[in-house]
């Protein structure tokens, strides 16, 4: 399965419509623990997913932060979105399918952690 | 932070710990819009308003539906054609892949805000799409989304027993082929490039696009040559 999609600085000619991210802090491939909070408001990180562990799938791009759109300001400064790979049976103690199965999803970098790090974790 | 429109997991781990018998997961009720519960707060607020201002005279019923059918006609579906093209041309499925919203501007079909991704169904995958915050959905490529893909039934359970739900849609997938679930809760949408069926060799793209109805392009059943 090809893990990275158009992302990963194919030299085309073709202008692509995804907004580039420069200076993000995760590669492709690297090991991301979604951070375990609970803050109030507008967010886009499903609760079911904070503080599990999945890796980098792509990098979507530098997108405005819905967390301020969502009141009326302007999402600046833009934070760097990643779509980000877990297991099933990782996500989900009584997943009952196959080991292989998975699920990705889209996260905000302020969102992630070196998987490493048990900073959220209680 | 129990806040149940948006705790899914919440939702369901009560509903599967209050019984004491121990239910095969065949018996939950099938995807549809029945187990919708009572109408949410924003639901009913809207339905009074529509009464307070049909009251009022500002609005009239047939003006909220003729509304609701523009949307429809504002949004037609249109992502069978894109596929169909990619199953003929493996230059554009690439590109398909590697820029979706490109790709389909391409084809004159103008995804407006949305970022598209495709995901490539093959023997070794199966991709199907959810939303589990709301219900994002490419509208500009496949229409208004259907009632199962809104309702809590299909969000809550996608994500943690997708094989049962495809399984309800008729769709039953071995254990050799990975199941990969897109939440689809952000920025980007998505899009399935179901795997093209034997028997289709030869095929005009617009035969093509008959078979790739909404259904196979989210992911919840895969494309049938009728007979």
């Amino acid at each position: 399965m090809s893990a990275a999609g158009g992302e990963t600085g194919s030299a085309q000619s073709r202008p692509s419509t995804y907004t580039p991210a420069p200076g993000h802090r995760y590669e492709v491939g690297d090991a991301v623990r979604v951070k375990r909070r609970y803050p109030p408001g507008h967010r886009r990180t499903p609760h079911y997913i904070r503080g599990k562990v999945g890796t980098v799938e792509r990098i979507c791009g530098a997108f405005p932060n819905p967390e301020e759109l969502a009141y009326g300001f302007d999402g600046e400064p833009k934070k760097v979105l990643y779509r980000v790979r877990f297991v099933q049976k990782e996500v989900w103690p009584r997943y009952r399918g196959p080991a292989r199965d998975l699920i990705e999803m889209e996260i905000f970098e302020h969102w992630l952690e070196p998987a490493g790090d048990t900073g959220g974790r209680t | 932070m129990t806040d149940s429109r948006i705790d899914y997991y919440a939702v369901k781990k009560h509903a599967h710990d209050h019984g004491d018998h121990d239910h095969s997961h065949d018996d939950h009720a099938p995807v549809a819009g029945e187990d919708e519960g009572p109408p949410s707060e924003f639901a009913i607020m809207s339905r009074a308003m529509q009464e307070i201002l049909e009251a009022k005279g500002v609005i009239t019923a047939e003006q909220v539906t003729r509304r609701m059918e523009q949307f429809e006609e504002d949004f037609p579906y249109r992502g069978s054609r894109v596929v169909a093209r990619a199953w003929t041309d493996p230059e554009f499925r690439k590109r398909l892949l590697d820029d979706g919203k490109a790709a389909c501007t391409e084809m004159g079909v103008d995804l407006e805000a949305d970022r598209l991704i495709a995901v490539e169904n093959t023997p070794e995958v199966h991709n199907m799409i959810v939303c589990t915050l709301c219900s994002c959905y490419p509208r500009a490529l496949l229409g208004m989304p259907p009632t199962w893909y809104k309702s809590r039934s299909y969000r809550s359970r996608v994500v943690f027993e997708p094989r049962a739900v495809l399984k309800e849609f008729g769709t039953e997938l071995p254990d050799n082929v990975t199941v990969r679930v897109h939440d689809s809760n952000a920025d980007m949408r998505y899009v399935v490039i179901p795997m093209r069926p034997q028997g289709t060799e030869g095929w005009s793209e617009d035969q093509l696009a008959d078979i790739l109805t909404r259904d196979t392009l989210v992911g919840v059943t895969v494309p049938r040559v009728r007979t």
